[in-house]
């Protein structure tokens, strides 16, 4: 099962990158994420592990995770190495006057798990995609505030100078 | 067949000659000659009346033989990780839309290493909270963390459920239990047994493990921690009404099954259920589990601890837990 989700955010790419290629700040903005840990050394970046779960009705699915293409300020992307199989991407790509159109995508589902498995990934999916609604709202939240924040940081700055 | 039970059988045919019952059946007018076989039969027949009235307690041997002949040796290769995650969607399914689940305080489990999981039981001979539990535990820590589940001898040795070893489950017993633990597994086990998972309805809301302690000595053994699991709403799943103990010790149940209860309840499809065996179909009662901080015996208790004191202690907090949880529902099933 596939889902995508998408919104338009008034910021710059790299201004969103920051935060998606952050796994300290998931847990902030990722709706329905229980964990998003890094697993040994590499903190981001391509080969980077993530134990990651998002809460779907009775139970906590995810695993640990792969980052499998980084490619800064475009594009992130990861695949799962266990638990259930996923593919996840972060595409960014940038619009007239400083805004980025943000796209997620994430592909889950259990191969071998036959027909059942697909009946399961039907009705899990009203529920992902809602997370992922939710997750790029907050995302949109957390990164126009920051650019806010920012600007009249830089305001006072100027002023007091 | 039972050789103890066949030769009631033989004993009982023995003296009978199997045409002249026929013809006695039908009503046939017998020759002299077959009058007196046909006191000879009825000498057998009152040999089988006789032989009938015993036959509870000989069932009762003979099965009980059976299934201790039955009784699997845990061999914890049996669990099969494949199988479990390919299982997980209908567990999630079950979980989610027929028991809307919750399972809280799944990071209060120890990441890694042997640990002991202790839980009240309900549901009777189907436990719809184990279901729950296996789901949220093996899409948590995934499918490749070892988890073992004690169930009582009797429910591996029916036919039809041996695809419960795949999901880990072994026979209980404390050799089963600590083999399972020396290999840094988590093992889930509920003390209180057959005779709490068949506690009447109106004592749902009752952490009753029968005062058995076999579980604090098992974990001092293998020096793991306890984690208490907690959950509600699984007595709600049918009606049960009683654990007809007096019934399970008239039958030797006690002796020839280590059945302690006859179960008495109402329950999908049958009706009225005597004894669960074939078990029922479970009434879709909301389901929550609540997984407590690990309890470190020897760090709580010292070295010199008291069984009788960490007993009441778990017991305790497992039923304050159980309290909270129960005043959380507004609603009988619906929870």
């Amino acid at each position: 099962m596939r889902i995508n989700a998408q919104i338009t955010i008034g910021a710059p790419p790299s201004l969103v990158w920051a935060t998606v290629s952050d796994p300290g700040r998931y847990r902030h903005f990722m709706s329905g994420v229980t964990r998003w840990e890094v697993m040994g050394d590499r903190r981001e970046g391509l080969g980077a592990r993530y134990r990651m779960l998002m809460r779907v009705g009775s139970a906590e699915v995810g695993g640990l995770v792969e980052v499998v293409e980084c490619d800064e300020p475009r594009d992130l992307a990861w695949n799962s190495v266990t638990g259930i199989d996923q593919r996840g991407r972060w595409r960014l790509r940038e619009e007239g006057g400083s805004r980025t159109r943000v796209e997620l995508r994430l592909a889950y589902g259990i191969a071998g798990s036959g027909v059942w498995g697909w009946i399961a990934e039907q009705l899990a999916a009203p529920t992902v995609r809602g997370h992922l609604r939710r997750t790029l709202q907050q995302l949109k939240r957390q990164v126009e505030q920051e650019q806010l924040r920012a600007a009249a940081s830089a305001r006072r700055e100027a002023r007091a100078a | 067949m039972d050789r103890e039970a066949t030769d009631g059988m033989k004993r009982t045919n023995g003296h009978g000659d199997p045409q002249d019952a026929r013809q006695a059946a039908k009503g046939v007018a017998a020759s002299p000659a077959a009058r007196v076989r046909g006191r000879a039969w009825l000498t057998g027949l009152a040999g089988f009346a006789s032989d009938v009235a015993k036959l509870p307690a000989r069932a009762g041997g003979a099965a009980g033989k059976a299934v201790a002949g039955r009784i699997p040796v845990a061999d914890l290769d049996e669990r099969d990780p494949d199988y479990i995650r390919e299982s997980l969607p209908r567990l999630w399914m079950l979980a989610s839309l027929y028991h809307r689940g919750e399972v809280r305080g799944l990071g209060n489990i120890p990441e890694q290493g042997g640990v002991l999981l202790v839980g009240n039981h309900s549901g009777g001979n189907v436990t719809p909270d184990t279901q729950v539990f296996t789901l949220a535990f093996s899409s948590y820590f995934g499918v490749e963390r070892a988890f073992y589940q004690l169930a009582h001898n009797l429910v591996l040795s029916m036919p039809g459920l041996s695809f419960l070893r795949k999901y880990g489950t072994v026979a209980a017993s404390h050799d089963n239990a600590r083999k399972a633990l020396a290999t840094g597994a988590a093992v889930l086990v509920y003390p209180g047994g057959d005779y709490e998972v068949h506690r009447p309805i109106w004592e749902r809301h009752r952490v009753d493990f029968d005062g058995r302690k076999g579980f604090i000595k098992l974990a001092l053994s293998e020096g793991v921690p306890i984690v208490p699991v907690v959950s509600v709403g699984g007595q709600e799943t049918s009606i049960f009404l009683s654990r007809g103990e007096g019934l399970a010790r008239r039958l030797r149940l006690d002796k020839t099954l280590r059945l302690k209860v006859l179960p008495i309840s109402l329950g999908l499809p049958w009706g009225l259920n005597v004894g669960d065996v074939l078990g029922h179909i479970p009434l879709p009662a909301k389901i929550t589990i609540e997984a407590l901080p690990p309890i470190d015996l020897r760090e709580e208790f010292g070295e010199d601890l008291d069984l009788d004191e960490v007993y009441e202690h778990i017991v305790r907090q497992m039923q304050d837990t159980l309290d909270a949880l129960a005043s959380e529902r507004r609603f009988p099933l619906i929870g």
